[in-house]
């Protein structure tokens, strides 16, 4: 994108101590998009054992600050990228969608590990089947827990898509927002089908 | 194997009580039998005079509330009724564990007393009961849903719950207590007010939802709600075979994911009645030990970091670092290893095992030094850690704290040392206790158990075989050698049945614990002769810390409350399951 252009056709006599003259090509949104992904501010909503893993990516063996992405923020304001480590459960999932939505835009999300992304192998009465029922998500990044490495390029995936101006196109999600639902993946059977187990709470 | 013994022929410990319940107001209405401890069988409106006299009579003084354990007998013939309340005590004076059954009669309404008066630590345990089963507690002063959320229909761990059925939940559906809702209550000059901290809130280390009631900077009254990571182990467990829980079990404590492995697999080997090589034991006892420093090294790692002290987080995670490549090397993984397998481990050790544990011990003294260094006689560290988050001696007891909890209340219990398993008994090391009870104890604690382990793992590596089995040879159980699967019918029969039945554990039942890196870290299983379990219950160490969370910060500050939820090391995965 960058380049040191052909030297122009001089008009005139040329300014004694000017070489050829710098400039570049390109798009605003290419630009924007190039300072956007190199400088991403990660809140990691940390749950459970991706969390720990998180830790080791931001520590000094695998240092993310490398890759632009190192000012770890734990107020949604103050983030672009929320990065989703570990497994989200039902009792959560208003929490993290108050979390996104308080994040401004322009914002992405990652979700790390399969809990986040499908709920793993937690096929279970009080596990989210995956974030998306809930917010829009950009890079999904599989393990359990991902490596460092898996996670790091995860992040390059999403600089990528950053820089090419994609966007999550997911909907689902915006459906539990409006308190649908229908939004949810259901278990076995679906709540309304579903007989009463035992007594009801009190 | 279950041994289910004759009424006449009682241990001699089981006949003593027996004999002393007999002389008591209580003769006649507690059954005593042996299983793999004396189990007393009582029925619910005995089971308050039962508790005082279990705590209370000189011969026994059970004072350390351990467990309660729900049990739905609904496929599980032959017993007498649906619902069963299992409890676990501990005598610290004579040192012995004991389970209470409380049979409860009625499938439609289970009632029970609550036993908060006579331990306070029950409540937590009951609330769950409450939650996952519907046990009502007569007495109990605050019978809320625990760690499911306040939309959930039904009690999830009743056999005729159907495993994956979600209920819709939205942010309306939360239950604030009672009290939190009252703003017109005052104290002294100040209006007190309502402070909400988490459950996404860098301090609260996973996710703790703490109420607060402030009066100006002092909390007055504060409640923690929990159950932002209940991802249903105990009944998931119920639905895969024996073998196949062990990757759960990395989940509960991940930050010390072998320890809680190997607490496992030795519940399922001592119901199976089969013996691991010495090889075997010592590769679980080196790579447990070295999870234990881990875990430590998050926890001081962690506590510091909230205090704004982040040099050492990174000193105490490049030691992390270290170890994962050892523990990479053994299992493939680095964090949530699923090393262990039942009779033994799911492949041996690579070659160079012994010269990575010698160059680790090499390694974490000088980081361990330099983080003392920082930190031990800081003047800023010492005066946010002593005297903040004091837990007394009886507190301790009472709240039913294991571990480096309890130990730096001046307790010295350890499993290691009064049941030793494995080799700990062989080997030369001390429990690090302190008197104190405050943060600062707990820190001193730690750092000195770090120090051990490393002891402990020297001793082992001198008496660590080079060469050997580490599976015990009993194809029932363990999966034969492939090569063997490849060319021999019996084994590949073998294979088969193991991989697709799983392991058939005699029925029976059985609780067994080893320390873990929060303390007694227990796990009650029932068999019903299938090749999974019928019920396991996890006894989370960390499970009544959090509990007492909540009257440890009564009248201190937020900043200290911050700093005492730290040195409880709070992992969400043990805690909710």
């Amino acid at each position: 994108m960058f380049g040191r252009g052909k030297q122009l056709p001089v008009h005139g006599a040329a300014p004694a101590d000017s070489g050829p003259a710098d400039f570049l090509t390109t798009k605003l949104e290419t630009m924007v998009g190039w300072a956007r992904s190199n400088s991403l501010w990660p809140l990691p909503f940390a749950t459970a054992c991706c969390g720990i893993e998180f830790m080791s990516v931001v520590s000094s063996h695998y240092d993310l600050s490398r890759f632009g992405a190192e000012v770890v923020r734990f107020s949604p304001r103050q983030a672009d990228l929320l990065i989703v480590a570990g497994t989200v459960v039902d009792k959560l999932a208003p929490t993290l969608r108050k979390i996104y939505d308080q994040m401004p835009e322009p914002k992405w999300v990652i979700s790390m590990g399969v809990c986040a992304s499908s709920g793993g192998f937690y096929r279970a009465y009080h596990v989210t089947q995956g974030i998306d029922e809930i917010i829009p998500v950009d890079v999904y990044v599989p393990g359990c827990p991902p490596t460092p490495e898996e996670l790091m390029y995860g992040i390059f995936e999403l600089q990528r898509k950053i820089q090419a101006g994609e966007k999550s196109r997911d909907t689902r999600s915006a459906r539990f927002a409006e308190g649908d639902k229908h939004a949810w993946t259901p278990g076995e059977r679906a709540p309304e089908e579903a007989a009463v187990p035992g007594k009801p709470a009190a | 194997m279950s041994t289910v013994v004759e009424p006449s022929t009682l241990s001699a410990k089981s006949e003593t009580l027996r004999g002393r319940l007999a002389q008591s107001p209580l003769a006649g209405l507690v059954e005593v039998s042996d299983l793999d401890m004396t189990v007393l069988e009582v029925a619910p409106e005995n089971w308050f005079a039962l508790a005082l006299f279990l705590r209370d009579d000189r011969g026994f003084l059970y004072d350390l509330y351990l467990d309660l354990a729900g049990v739905d007998n609904l496929r599980r013939p032959g017993r007498r009724t649906r619902f069963e309340a299992v409890v676990h005590l501990h005598s610290l004076t004579n040192n012995e564990h004991i389970r209470i059954k409380v049979l409860l009669p009625d499938p439609e309404k289970p009632v029970l007393p609550s036993v908060i008066e006579v331990w306070p630590a029950a409540n937590w345990f009951e609330r769950e009961a409450f939650d996952l089963f519907g046990f009502e507690f007569t007495g109990h002063p605050n019978l809320r849903r625990l760690l499911c959320h306040d939309a959930f229909v039904g009690h999830a761990l009743r056999k005729d719950y159907a495993p994956g059925q979600r209920w819709f939940f939205t942010e309306g559906d939360l239950r604030w207590p009672d009290w939190a809702k009252n703003t017109e209550e005052r104290a002294g000059h100040f209006e007190t007010q309502t402070l909400s901290i988490g459950p996404s809130h860098p301090a609260t280390h996973g996710i703790v939802h703490l109420i607060a009631r402030m009066d100006g900077e002092r909390i007055v009254r504060a409640e923690t709600q929990i159950g932002y990571m209940h991802r249903c182990f105990e009944k998931m467990a119920e639905t895969h075979t024996w073998n196949q829980v062990i990757p759960y079990t990395d989940r509960l404590n991940y930050v010390s994911a072998m320890i809680n492995g190997v607490g496992y697999v030795r519940t399922v080997e001592k119901m199976l009645g089969i013996e691991v090589p010495k090889r075997g034991v010592l590769i679980r006892t080196i790579l447990s030990e070295f999870s234990r420093i881990m875990d430590h090294c998050v926890n001081i790692g962690a506590n510091l970091v909230d205090m704004g002290a982040l040099t050492n987080f990174w000193y105490l995670f490049q030691n992390r670092e270290n170890i994962y490549s050892l523990l990479e090397a053994c299992s493939g993984a680095r964090l949530t290893v699923s090393y262990v397998r039942v009779g033994g481990l799911a492949i041996d050790v690579p070659d160079d095992f012994v010269a990575r544990c010698r160059s680790l011990l090499e390694s974490i003294p000088t980081f361990v030094a330099d983080v003392e260094k920082l930190v031990t006689n800081n003047r800023i560290i010492r005066n946010r850690f002593q005297g903040t988050g004091v837990v007394t001696k009886e507190q301790a007891i009472g709240w039913g704290l294991t571990g480096p909890m309890l130990r730096s209340s001046g307790v010295p219990y350890d499993v290691r040392r009064t049941r030793p398993y494995d080799f700990y008994d062989q080997f030369d090391w001390d429990v690090a206790i302190a008197p104190d009870g405050d943060n600062f104890s707990r820190y001193l604690v730690r750092i000195e158990e770090m120090r051990q382990s490393l002891k402990i793992i020297r001793q082992a590596l001198d008496i660590f075989p080079s060469s050997g089995p580490v599976n015990s040879d009993d194809w029932h159980v363990v999966l034969p050698p492939k090569d063997a699967v490849y060319h021999d019918m019996e084994s590949l029969i073998y294979h088969f049945k193991i991989i697709m039945e799983g392991i058939r554990v005699p029925k029976g039942e059985r609780y067994e614990w080893i320390e873990g890196g929060n303390g007694e870290l227990g796990f009650y299983a029932i068999a019903d002769g299938s090749g999974g379990p019928y019920r396991l219950k996890h006894r989370a160490p960390c499970f009544p810390a959090m509990a007492c969370f909540e009257r440890i910060i009564e009248g201190s500050s937020i900043s200290d409350a911050v700093a005492t939820l730290g040195s409880l090391n709070i992992i969400a995965g043990e805690l909710e399951r």
